[in-house]
């Protein structure tokens, strides 16, 4: 009884970070068509990558002409901030059942642990919270392979005309509406994006994971220079 | 190829969460990487935008009647001032086809 209201907790907590999840999927579905790759690949990337920036990065990469390790490397960059999210809910999870965090994990993404963050914060004592995540991450990864598939039917009727390729960096730029105001921020996105142009030809496909770990290092310089002035 | 890509990219993602989830418990990692993880969107998006946009098809630096920057810009106030994801991209997208279009 207490597992099911906490899975639905959960489920319902997470509803309104899924708004612009549905676009992003059937975008994601619909690109995968248009970069030339077969339904059942496309899917494949909702269903075992899973991770929505990611895969656009993969597809884009792969069908650009870039090398396995490139498209990999890329990939696993975009992916990397996951590794904040599992390690900020370790203290919670981490005495669970191989079984439970192997699931917990496959679902955690930023919209989960979004909402999963804040209720373990207030229910610290509560045995059963990863109940809530089992249902915030599966709502979203539900509703992430339905739009998906979506897309991916929506992807084979639209005319390329509609110049449906635009809506990937459309979609990164609704992705850090929140950093552009922040100066440090601002910073990177200026030096990543100038390099990511400069770079786009630089052998192998690597402007992403080029502009990338420049404009991280220069993050690390930043939180060096502010540890120095405090 | 593609298949192979997918299953590594796939266990990869996995294991960045698992291993973490249990094995780096927050409170006893260094701050500095916990810092520069939140430094992520901003370093690698950027790199995926900008060549969208300024770049045409044969990845030659488009600037002139290009209709994808003044969406873009018209993208950005209404995102950087609503912070609504949705309403961005719809902007982005109707101003889009308003310029190519009419």
């Amino acid at each position: 009884m207490i597992r099911s209201k906490l899975f639905f907790k959960g489920s319902f907590d997470v509803l309104p970070l899924l708004i612009p999840v549905v676009p992003f999927g059937i975008i994601l579905g619909a690109i995968g068509i248009e970069l030339g790759f077969s339904p059942i690949e496309t899917f494949a990337t909702s269903f075992i990558i899973f991770g929505g920036a990611s895969q656009i990065v993969f597809l884009q990469l792969l069908s650009g002409g870039a090398s396995s390790i490139i498209t990999i490397g890329s990939t696993f960059v975009v992916n990397s901030r996951h590794f904040l999210y599992g390690a900020s809910l370790s203290e919670y999870l981490n005495k669970q059942p191989i079984g439970w965090r192997i699931i917990l994990s496959y679902l955690l993404t930023d919209q989960a642990y979004a909402v999963s963050n804040i209720y373990f914060d207030k229910n610290k004592v509560n045995d059963l919270k990863h109940f809530y995540l089992l249902g915030s991450g599966f709502t979203l990864w539900i509703v992430w392979q339905i739009c998906t598939l979506v897309g991916i039917f929506l992807g084979s009727i639209v005319p390329d005309e509609l110049g449906l390729a635009y809506t990937i960096p459309l979609t990164f730029i609704a992705l850090l509406v929140n950093y552009f105001r922040k100066l440090d921020h601002l910073i990177l996105i200026l030096i990543s994006g100038s390099l990511s142009v400069l770079l786009y030809n630089a052998p192998l496909k690597s402007y992403i994971i080029l502009s990338s770990f420049t404009a991280l290092f220069i993050a690390f310089l930043i939180i060096i220079f502010r540890k120095g002035k405090n | 190829m593609i298949w192979y890509g997918i299953f590594i990219s796939g266990v990869l993602n996995f294991l960045t969460k698992f291993l973490s989830l249990s094995y780096f418990d927050t409170s006893q990692m260094n701050p500095k990487v916990k810092q520069i993880l939140s430094y992520v969107p901003s370093a690698v998006f950027p790199a995926i935008i900008f060549p969208g946009i300024f770049l045409d098809a044969n990845g030659a630096l488009d600037l002139e009647n290009n209709p994808k920057i003044l969406a873009s810009i018209i993208a950005l106030i209404v995102g950087v001032f609503s912070r609504n994801i949705i309403a961005t991209i719809l902007t982005g997208l109707a101003s889009y086809w308003f310029i190519i279009f009419i």
